[in-house]
């Protein structure tokens, strides 16, 4: 019986969910269509976004490549491989830990932060307002957030790639003692354009569910203060379970797309 | 005219409305009175389509907005004005920015006519010169004045007030009630208000109507109402806590 309602209940909010996506891109093309795009409010949130998570994604990037190196490089010596380090470390990056890494640091920082901010508009009728002015909440509130949320985690994934190979040069030069020209070419040997291209796909997929989550638990907040943690706490916990779900099926896809066109 | 005709409504086991029937003509200002959590919201959502009933009808001149789609809700909402219990302005934007904000997204007016516009409304208020605080600099009064100067930017022909004088002191009372008068006289306004201040309610009214258990329980002037033969009527204007009505 428990087991049923939570299978039911997960299942009406991933249709919810959906429907949330659907809407958003239905307002979108509405907007560019009605020549009312607001450059300024999605600029506002890339702003916010974007610059606001750069530090904790610098820092985040930075030490993972830096970790890595160190936990691969010694091996690799030991084993004579050396020059493939810099090459595995940027595949590592560029196919997995940047965009799953900065999307984590984005749901934590952003998701909860578009939760909460539409949670408060909503127990404090600010919703209600919005509609009572013939304006759509969805069109208003969601769409500039989904598109900077999206855009953003394209550019931070990059931003993250390149400070975790700064990061992992650092370490590969003062402690693993190769040098500048063997990381570097190591990494333009075995980093292909379609690596990274699969990565930043992914991250701007983890974008798109970030947004969507965190509206949709903002948008479902009830109750007072208690319901906007709520609201809060489980956009996190749901973006990152969710992104980590979608993570696998679509490294599945991405091989067997590279696979079948690319190779 | 608004006719609300039979409407109920339901969430989860509660049922909130029975079966209201209420007519507002244009122009009047119709008062509805009842205990706190009887639903009086409730019914002031169902008239600007912030909800619809589980049965029954909401006519405006005669159209059942209950069955518009978003389209026609939104250009029926661009001729009403609504001031929210909480006032709820817009936290991230300025008070001329909130004020500005149906002219803005409904208009072609130029950024200068949108200023005067919005300077004028805030004049209107007594609030002249504050077009460039923030919602949290503002009083709870102030606050108010300012929902309400953004519920008549669009000069709307219909202004619903949901308890517009809850939380405020009796000068501030006062000064809102007649704002409201003079808004009355001077855009010819038909008004809804929700409240359970009974001072206010003479004030303003030119009819009030009695919500309790669900249901319109006496509709009159204000003569009628005091005048009422009704128990529950008379246990609600001499606030007594025991009688037919219970506390909820």
């Amino acid at each position: 019986m428990i087991l049923t309602n939570i299978a039911k209940g997960l299942i009406e909010s991933l249709g919810s969910m959906t429907i949330l996506f659907l809407q958003t891109i239905y307002w979108t093309l509405n907007a560019l269509r009605g020549g009312r795009f607001s450059a300024k409010n999605l600029f506002d949130q890339m702003s916010r976004i974007g610059v606001d998570s750069l530090l904790m994604v610098a820092i985040t990037g930075f030490s993972t490549g830096a970790v890595l190196v160190v936990q691969i490089g010694y091996q690799f010596a030991q084993m004579g491989a050396q020059s493939y380090v810099g090459g595995v470390v940027s595949l590592a990056m560029a196919r997995e830990l940047a965009p799953i890494l900065t999307a984590i640091v984005v749901a934590g920082r952003v998701g909860s932060a578009i939760a909460a901010e539409i949670g408060t508009m909503k127990i404090t009728e600010q919703i209600d307002a919005l509609e009572t002015m013939a304006t759509n909440p969805v069109d208003y509130l969601v769409v500039p957030r989904f598109w900077g949320c999206t855009i953003m985690l394209f550019m931070l994934t990059i931003f993250t790639n390149v400070i975790g190979m700064i990061g992992g040069s650092i370490v590969a030069i003062y402690q693993i003692g190769l040098t500048m020209v063997a990381f570097k070419d190591s990494i333009l040997h075995m980093l292909l354009v379609q690596d990274l291209m699969g990565g930043l796909i992914k991250a701007t997929i983890f974008g798109a569910i970030i947004a969507i989550i965190g509206c949709y638990k903002g948008f479902t907040t009830e109750g007072g203060a208690e319901g906007v943690g709520e609201s809060t706490t489980s956009a996190v916990v749901v973006s990152i379970m969710m992104i980590l779900a979608v993570n696998y099926f679509l490294t599945v896809g991405i091989n067997n797309f590279n696979t079948a066109y690319l190779q | 005219m608004i006719i609300i005709s039979n409407v109920h409504k339901r969430f989860g086991s509660k049922q909130v409305l029975k079966g209201i029937n209420l007519k507002i003509y244009d122009g009047e200002s119709l008062v509805i009175l009842g205990p706190s959590g009887c639903g009086k919201s409730v019914l002031l959502k169902h008239v600007i389509g912030l909800m619809r009933p589980d049965s029954g009808q909401v006519l405006i001149d005669g159209e059942d907005i209950t069955t518009f789609g978003q389209k026609r809700l939104d250009a029926l909402r661009m001729r009403m004005g609504m001031l929210f219990q909480s006032a709820a302005l817009f936290d991230s934007l300025n008070v001329e920015e909130n004020v500005a904000f149906g002219l803005r997204r409904h208009t072609n007016l130029s950024d200068r006519a949108i200023h005067h516009i919005v300077s004028e409304k805030l004049e209107m208020v007594g609030l002249p010169g504050t077009n460039y605080l923030m919602p949290s600099e503002l009083s709870g009064g102030m606050r108010k004045r300012v929902g309400l100067a953004r519920a008549i930017a669009m000069e709307p022909e219909i202004i619903l007030y949901d308890e517009p004088t809850t939380g405020l002191d009796p000068i501030m009372t006062s000064a809102i009630d007649e704002l409201h008068l003079s808004l009355k006289e001077r855009l010819g306004v038909t008004s809804i208000v929700v409240t359970h201040d009974l001072k206010s309610a003479y004030r303003v009214c030119d009819r009030i109507a009695l919500h309790y258990g669900g249901q319109i329980v006496e509709i009159g002037t204000r003569e009628e109402i005091i005048n009422s033969p009704n128990p529950v009527v008379q246990q609600f204007i001499r606030g007594e806590a025991h009688g037919p009505m219970t506390l909820v």
